[in-house]
Order: C-alpha cells, then structure tokens, then sequence
C-alpha cells in the first residue's frame, strides 16, 4: 500500500524525523489560508499516489498570496499525467502546502527490501533532487548501497561511513538520528520502501526531509491498522477494488479478450499465449484455488462490464479444485450474469470429462477447446469476429442513415 | 533417485487441523506419502486421518522422527512455524500458507541460511517425486515418474507444464514450486545444481516469471558452464504492464528489470532452450530430447 507524501510525513515525524512545517488541504480557499499561517514562499504539492508529480507540473512555488490562488486554482481538479500513470492520468484532490526549505544541498536516502540479497539495504548518494534511477545511469560511482543484518539491525559503524560519504561531518548527530530512526520506522511500519528526495540540508546546515515516500507491505497490514486507516480508495480502479474485495487478483488491460482463469501464472501465461495468437487480453484475473459459482459470477459481472470486452477465454487447471464444479460454477454463474458474446472454455485436470460433459448439457453455447494453444487461436478469432461483425452493423446502420 | 524429497521422506504437517491441512494431509497419504505427524497448538493427543496430533514440533519430532516438515498455518503465524521446524531440527521445510509479511520473511531466510535448511516456498504448492511421495497441494495424477526436472515460481503453470510433459510420453523425476513472493527459501540454482547431479534427471524445465532477476542469475550459472543437460525454460508475464503486482507479491515490473524479455535474452545466451509460446511446451521438450538421443 502506498502512502501520501503527507501521510508518510506525518509517521515520519512522529519518529523524529524533521518535515517542513505544512498541511493538506481540499479547496483552494484553505490552501491560501495555510499558505498565509505558514508564511510565503510556500510549495503547493499534488497528493496523489504516483510518482513523478514534479516533472508533470504537480509541484508548483508560490511567493506572493496571488500566486497561491492561482497555482491553488490550476492544481486542484488538474489531471496529472506522468510516465507512471499513462495517458489517463490522475485527478489532483489534495494539496500539500508546506513552507518553502531553505535548500543548501540535497541527498537521497532510502531504505528497501532487496530481492537478491533478502536483506533490508540502505541506499543513499549525495545526488538528491532527482531520480536514483537517473543517478545509477549518470554517477553509479556515488551510489551507497548498505544491506542490513535483520539481527543486528542499522549498525554504527555503517552510519559512520554514511556520513563521510554523504559529507554530513558537520550534521553527525543529526543525521544519526535521522538514520537510525528511518530504519525503525521500515521496521515497525513493515514498509516495503522509505525513501527522502530530497533529503535536504538547509543552508543553516539542519537536516530536512523536503519529500517522502513510503510502501508499506500489503501483507503485514493486518498488523498496522494506523496504516491501513490511512488507505485512499479515491484513486483505485472501481473494478479491481470490487474484485478485490470479493477475494480476485483483476488487473484491468486494454484489449477486447475478456480472461478468467485459476492461478496467477496461468493466468499470466492465458494473457501472453492469447497475445502470441494475434489477440489482445483485456484484463488480468485470477479467480484463486477456489473458483466458487460466486467467485465465478463476480468474474463475469466485471468483465463483461467493460464495453471493449468482445469475446471471453476461460482458463481453469483444476488442481485442488475439480472442474466439473467449476462447470457448475459457470453455468450458475451464466444464469445470474448475461453474457452477450463468444465464451471459450478449456477446463483441464481433476474431473476434465465430467466438467466437459456438464458444459454441454446445460444447453447453453460453449466454444471447447482441448489445449491451451488451440484455446488461445479460438477466442483471438472469434474476438475479431465480433469486433468485425460489430463494425460492419454499425456501418450498415449508418449507410442507412444516410439514404 | 528423484531430489531433495523420496519414498522415504517422513512428513510433519504443521497446521494439520485446519481445512487445508487436514485435506492435504490426507491427499498426500492417498499418494503414499509418509505422513508421520501434525502438529496444532492446542490440538496435540487428538487424531487427523489416523495421523497423530502434537502441540509442539519438537514434541512430534521425538515422538516419530520426521524429516521434512509441510506447514498450512495462517500468513500471521507461518514465519513463526518455519522457523519451530528449523529450531527441532528439521532441515527440510516446504512452505505453502501465501502472504506472510515480507519482514517476518527476512527473518526466516536470514536462519535458514545460518541453518543450513533448505526451504521449498512460501507461497508454493509444495514438491513431489511423482510416484514417491508428494508432499504438497498439486493434484497428484498429471505427474508421471520420468527424466524432466521441473521448477516453478508458479502453481497452476507448474502443474499446466507438468501436464504437457506427461502427455507428450515423457515424465518428471521432482517437480516443486520456488515459491511466488519476493522473498524465497530457494533459487533456480539451487535446484539446478541438484537436478544436475541426479541421475534419474536427463533434462530440466524452468517456469519463469516477471520481477526479480532469479531467471537472470539462474542464466548466468547456467552460462559459467556448471550445468551439462539440458535446460528449457518459459517466462510468464512477456505481457504485463509495468509497475503492476501480477496476482503473486513478486511478479512486478520495476523500471526496465524484471521484464520477460530480458529474462528470455538472458537464458538464450545461456544456451537454453527457450519456449515462448506456452502452448507447445511438453511437445518441444520431447522433440528436442528425442532429436539429442539420435
């Protein structure tokens, strides 16, 4: 789960660590009023859970009350596009508004799970202000990567050395502190990343934490219900959030060949043999061990929801589960959801025949294929069909129409 | 021989009282598995399937010596079962419970590398050395005792590959699951190294997926010439979207690592035989073996 900058600043200065002075705010009107408490200049930061707010125009200064209006005006209800949210962007609801820091020189600090080493692992450099991606491909030499002995913990003498090579000699005991209470927080919090860019020094030579960003391990929330508290759904895919509120992995794409299977890698594996095929999967769903006639019908209900959808593949390996409750499963799924377009099935494994000979039957039209690649070219040419089929009435409507 | 896991394993099940762990339980016996104990807090004395129930692993492991431990108990206490298996002595564990916290995981790998335990999972279906013990949730029927040793971060593809390769007349000498989080007991090169040794092993598969770079390292072993059969391979995922979790907490796309393409570049120049369209698996691997053989 991601946390707002704000959200994120709040838990970290609970633990000590220096945030500049600010608050979110919903309307224009009350940026402007925190803005005039705080003092100008004044940062007015989009929240919104992605990155590269800044680059998009979501990070704007503001030094006269006028200029609080008027960035406070652009920004709120702006759709935000940046590289990480796609052509579709993202509505600006909140804004940070926080006092301007005094900026001497700024740092990048990070703590992270790495997945080669298992091992918590400190990143920093004393490049900050832009992204460590960016600085692993221009100055991989000023890359500090430090892994963490979960035993021990953040060691001094590890501390020691990042603060010769972050150049925070003068800033010893400040930094320390900033340090070791970063990594109790990616403790305690069970984050998955804690990262400041920027980490500043101010020109009064104090530290500050101008940005933050925290993940927090989805996983271990039923441990941090501060942290699940603090979750925004205004930002979610109202259909993923429904699948995963009945207990199914939906991962919207954007083709036209509606997928359900059981299993993330085979459903991963439905979508790239669908592709290989010649067609477009329009959605990731794995409907899990259990694939119940509700979980089934959910399935239906959200993907047949989406008006691109032309043609549904499904994809079940019954392994612990058998497939012909599976059938079951779809035939009372069908009776409750209406689907209007071509359904593959390929039911495999445990109880393949009877599952097969329930499909037909109930009477209802299945297309059945016997293996996945054969499975894969049935729904790709039946989606371009009823794609073609659909365009070529509408075509027809519209030439009458015209006569 | 098959690896890792054999006719004369003896299985502990930690977490044998719950609906998963009873039923599997049972499964595995039915397979002709050893199942000698289960373990429950609180539950000890009572039976499960004609399998004896203790309160503590240590206790079950006096009792009835078990070598190998399988453990269904929930993501909050799962770390915590690993590691009594590991305290009692037990050196091979095979998690299956999915979404134990990814700190309690950090934990865990940091003991079992100390212990030298080797842990199959979390987040898997378990091992099986079809025809000898299966000690996990895969339906047991699709797998057929044979030369392919086949390892998988995911389940269901697991059994989908498993299944291709009996029905094109070949057959598994082990089949298990790395495991689908971000944090696993075991790498490719573990297996590799073990499937390599075993004689009863003429060619291994590897079933990949987006995130991490297990498949790159894995190519890169591969590359420095430790491996002599031959190795297949397929990534799932060549289409999802970047920075999107993929169903398992591990098969992400951050940035431009972990993609399927960098993954299939890597293991080509491994000399792998690559297999990107998941549909022709079974049917490949046997044409390739069949063609060495001439």
């Amino acid at each position: 789960m991601k946390l707002h900058e704000y959200q994120a600043k709040e838990v970290l200065s609970g633990y000590g660590i220096p945030v500049p002075e600010g608050r979110v705010t919903y309307f224009p009107d009350d940026a402007w009023m925190v803005a005039m408490e705080l003092g100008l200049p004044v940062v007015l930061k989009a929240q919104v859970l992605t990155g590269g707010r800044g680059k998009a125009g979501g990070v704007k200064l503001a030094r006269t009350p006028d200029e609080v209006k008027e960035v406070a005006k652009d920004l709120f209800g702006k759709k935000l596009v940046t590289k990480q949210t796609g052509p579709e962007g993202v509505i600006i609801r909140k804004l940070l508004v926080e006092k301007a820091a005094d900026i001497g020189r700024e740092l990048y600090f990070s703590i992270t799970i790495d997945r080669t080493t298992s091992k918590p692992t400190v990143v920093a450099s004393k490049r900050g202000g832009m992204s460590i991606e960016e600085v692993a491909e221009k100055y991989p030499e000023d890359i500090i990567k430090i892994p963490i002995d979960p035993v021990t913990g953040l060691l001094p003498y590890q501390i020691r050395r990042l603060k010769y090579d972050l150049e925070l000699v003068d800033q010893e005991k400040e930094a320390a502190k900033v340090f070791n209470a970063l990594y109790k927080v990616f403790v305690e919090k069970d984050c998955t990343l804690v990262e400041l860019n920027p980490l500043v020094v101010t020109k009064s030579g104090h530290l500050l934490a101008v940005d933050a960003k925290m993940d927090v391990d989805d996983d271990a929330l039923f441990r941090r219900k501060e942290i699940s508290k603090m979750r925004d759904l205004t930002e979610s895919d109202p259909s993923e959030l429904e699948a995963k509120i009945a207990g199914l992995n939906f991962v919207r794409l954007s083709g036209n060949i509606g997928c359900m299977v059981n299993g993330a890698g085979l459903a991963m594996t439905t979508m790239d043999v669908i592709k290989l095929a010649g067609g477009e999967p329009a959605n990731f769903l794995d409907v899990g061990g259990a694939a119940t006639p509700e979980t089934i019908a959910k399935g239906f209900e959200i993907i047949t929801r989406d008006p691109s959808v032309k043609a549904m593949f499904i994809n079940i390996f019954g392994g612990i589960v058998r497939c012909d409750k599976v059938a079951n499963g779809i035939i009372q799924a069908l009776k409750k959801v209406e689907v209007n377009m071509p359904v593959v099935v390929r039911l495999t494994g445990n109880n393949k025949e009877e599952g097969m000979e329930t499909l037909k039957k109930s009477g209802m039209r299945f297309y059945v294929a016997e293996n996945l690649k054969e499975a894969a070219k049935m729904v790709s040419e039946l989606s371009r069909e009823t794609e073609a089929d659909i365009n070529k009435s509408k075509q027809q409507k519209k030439d009458k129409e015209e006569k | 021989m098959a690896v890792c896991v054999y006719r004369t394993s003896r299985v502990l099940v930690q977490g044998i009282t719950g609906k998963e762990g009873s039923y599997h339980a049972k499964a595995c016996k039915e397979y002709g598995t050893k199942v000698v104990a289960g373990v429950t807090p609180g539950r000890g004395g009572q039976e499960v399937e004609g399998i004896p129930v203790f309160n503590t692993v240590e206790e079950a492991v006096r009792e009835t010596h078990p070598n190998v431990s399988l453990i269904f108990v929930p993501p909050p206490f799962a770390a915590d079962a690993i590691l009594e298996a590991v305290g009692s002595g037990i050196k091979t564990v095979v998690c299956i419970t999915e979404g134990i916290p990814i700190h309690d995981m950090v934990k865990v790998k940091s003991v079992i590398e100390k212990e030298g335990v080797t842990l199959v999972g979390p987040n898997c279906p378990g091992i099986i050395s079809p025809g000898a013990t299966k000690i996990g949730i895969m339906p047991g029927h699709i797998f057929k005792r044979g030369s392919v040793g086949v390892m998988s971060r995911s389940g269901t593809l697991l059994y989908e590959v498993s299944d291709q390769i009996t029905r094109a007349g070949l057959g598994q000498s082990t089949c298990l699951g790395i495991g689908g989080d971000p944090i696993v007991g075991t790498d490719y090169i573990y297996w590799l190294k073990l499937f390599e040794e075993d004689p009863e092993t003429e060619a291994m598969m590897m079933i990949g997926e987006i995130g991490g770079n297990a498949e790159e390292k894995a190519a890169e072993f591969i590359k420095s010439g430790a491996i002599t059969k031959p190795v297949f391979a397929f990534i799932a995922g060549r289409t999802a979207p970047p920075g999107r979790r993929m169903g398992h907490a591990g098969a992400i796309i951050m940035g431009k690592s972990g993609t399927a393409a960098s993954k299939y570049e890597a293991l080509r120049e491994a000399g792998v035989h690559v297999i990107e369209n998941p549909g022709i698996i079974g049917e490949t691997i046997a044409q390739v073996l069949k063609e060495k053989k001439l």
